[in-house]
């Protein structure tokens, strides 16, 4: 645990010197280069490709939790029972519409940009968060359930009192899972000029510059894995703190 | 006082609670014993309205049940499950501030009600206040849950298998404990069990029950000594029927005078225990004393066996 945590302060420094200066750098992408090409791309900062990345993927991710935990809590509510297989058919749908289907169907109506990117990511999010809120709202233990009806509370108090804080760890555990998917498939939004990391990658694609792609990818991998992790850690603590355990 | 008219409940067309009638007075404690489908569970829970009567009415205090949202029905009846229950993301007080925070009482209220049932129950409020349930024994989750059913100062408590998940040991001081605190509190009990040891122990009156229908309602000892059925018979379990009537008498009403050697008894121990004890020394007889000490009489085996006889 402890050396994990090294490493992974070690790679988070590593990240944020890069981005802040990247032609420090350009020595460990130098050999991939060829004729004299750039080392480091430099058509848009790569700062602002990773802040811009980040953001469309927090703003997806977002959008995605608000619907999926919200239809979750609706199909498990005694009304809304009858629209749990409905439900569950339209989120594996989107989980498996290809992103770059949704892409390609999305810019015709959106525009390039970044609106189809968030519409791509939002669909592909939604299912991880949907299935794990599922879970943790239909799995309370019924001597629990039991008790919170026998000591009175009425439906929506044991929403907010007993079922979404237990439910919590769970859910966070689906957002992580969205996240760390979102991050890597954000790059593929570059296809349709939204500002991703996936620029770079497209950049070295098409001038045969593998040290763009490396950069490009290296960057986005990065993020992927420390947020992931960042994300387990809140999830452990918090389910420490409820004493629920109950994470995935 | 608790009179449950007529109640009726099937379920998918299965009779599981048939017509059954009773009356549960103030302050009493009624055991409602019998198999597992026997539909004890189902009457209880009927009672405040986890499930609701195909027909039939329960009045409390003259009022019927089905006036007014169920869940502020339960809010003024206290309910303890196996299990207990307790909501692992929350604090023991928290836990047992369940129902005064659903009432609105205010916090000095609510804390200062925490702090005398924890209190009551043998937990140091400052060492496990805070405390999550996971952190604690078996035992001490029960009395938790036991005491969050109390918060509110109920007049009537519910209790389904209570002491079902508990050890035997800890089991009997869990009964011993709930005796002496409903005589504090006055609090009438209505007790699900299918344990006919745990009825005799805790029942002023207690209810057997099979498939539906309420077979026999009455005191302990008129249950031991006339059961209504032969299947309440069984529950009894045939073999053990003279002691348990034993376990009903005391000392004190069968002292004689004379003496006796060896050690004294009290005069408030039951007839078994005082035949156990005389067979395990090899006594003809027992020299009985108050509780101060002062030697009363004796009792003698020739009274205690003629005891443990069917009289009725």
């Amino acid at each position: 645990m402890r050396i994990g945590l090294i490493v992974r302060i070690v790679v988070l420094v590593l990240l944020v010197a890069f981005l802040a200066s990247p032609q420090s750098f350009a020595f460990v992408f130098q050999p991939l280069t060829k004729n004299g090409q750039p080392a480091i791309y430099t058509q848009n900062s790569l700062l602002n490709l990773t802040l811009s990345h980040m953001a469309i993927v927090a703003m997806a991710t977002l959008a995605a939790s608000i619907v999926a935990v919200g239809l979750a809590i609706v199909v498990t509510r005694p009304s809304g029972m009858e629209f749990l297989p409905l439900s569950r058919m339209l989120s594996n749908t989107g989980q498996t519409f290809p992103p770059v289907a949704v892409l390609a169907l999305a810019v015709p109506i959106l525009g390039f940009g970044t609106a189809p990117t968030l519409v791509a990511l939002f669909l592909y999010g939604l299912l991880p968060i949907f299935e794990n809120a599922l879970t943790g709202l239909t799995t309370i233990p019924p001597d629990i359930e039991e008790s919170a009806r026998g000591a009175g509370m009425n439906e929506r108090q044991r929403l907010w009192q007993i079922e979404l804080p237990l439910a919590l760890p769970l859910i966070l555990a689906g957002i992580r899972l969205s996240v760390a998917i979102s991050i890597g498939t954000a790059t593929i939004g570059s296809t349709v000029a939204a500002s991703t990391l996936g620029e770079a990658i497209i950049a070295g694609l098409i001038n045969s510059n593998l040290a763009f792609v490396a950069q490009g990818g290296l960057v986005v991998g990065v993020l992927a894995i420390l947020t992931y992790d960042a994300l387990r850690a809140l999830e452990r603590s918090i389910a420490t703190q409820t004493g629920a355990g109950r994470t995935s | 006082m608790i009179e449950i008219e007529h109640l009726t409940k099937s379920f998918s067309g299965e009779m599981v609670v048939n017509d059954v009638s009773m009356t549960i007075n103030d302050g009493e404690i009624v055991v409602v014993v019998g198999t597992s489908g026997s539909g004890k569970t189902t009457l209880l829970r009927m009672v405040n309205r986890l499930i609701e009567p195909d027909s039939g009415r329960v009045l409390i205090d003259g009022l019927d049940t089905r006036e007014g949202p169920a869940y502020v029905l339960r809010r003024q009846i206290g309910y303890a499950i196996q299990g207990h229950g307790l909501f692992p993301h929350r604090s023991v007080g928290q836990n047992i501030a369940t129902v005064p925070q659903l009432l609105g009482w205010d916090k000095a209220r609510t804390a200062a009600r925490v702090d005398e049932l924890m209190n009551l129950f043998g937990l140091d409020p400052a060492t496990y206040r805070d405390r999550l349930p996971s952190a604690l024994s078996g035992g001490q989750q029960q009395r938790v849950g036991v005491a969050r059913a109390l918060a509110a100062a109920p007049k009537v408590l519910l209790m389904d298998e209570p002491f079902g998940a508990l050890d035997p040991i800890i089991r009997a001081k869990a009964q011993a404990d709930l005796r002496a605190i409903q005589r504090q509190l006055g609090t009438t009990i209505v007790l699900v069990t299918h344990d006919m040891n745990e009825a005799i122990a805790l029942g002023d009156r207690i209810a057997v029950m099979d498939e539906g229908h309420l077979l026999q309602y009455a005191k302990p000892d008129e249950i031991v000594v006339q059961p209504a059925t032969a299947f309440v018979g069984e529950l009894l379990g045939s073999g053990e029927r003279p002691f348990r009537l034993l376990s009903f008498r005391h000392v004190r009403d069968f002292v004689e005078p004379g003496a006796a050697s060896g050690a004294p008894i009290a005069d408030t121990t039951t007839l078994r225990d005082a035949l156990e004890e005389a067979l395990w020394t090899g006594r003809d007889a027992v020299p009985v004393a108050t509780p101060s000490g002062e030697i009363i009489g004796r009792v003698t085996m020739a009274t205690v066996v003629k005891q443990a006889a069917r009289h009725i």
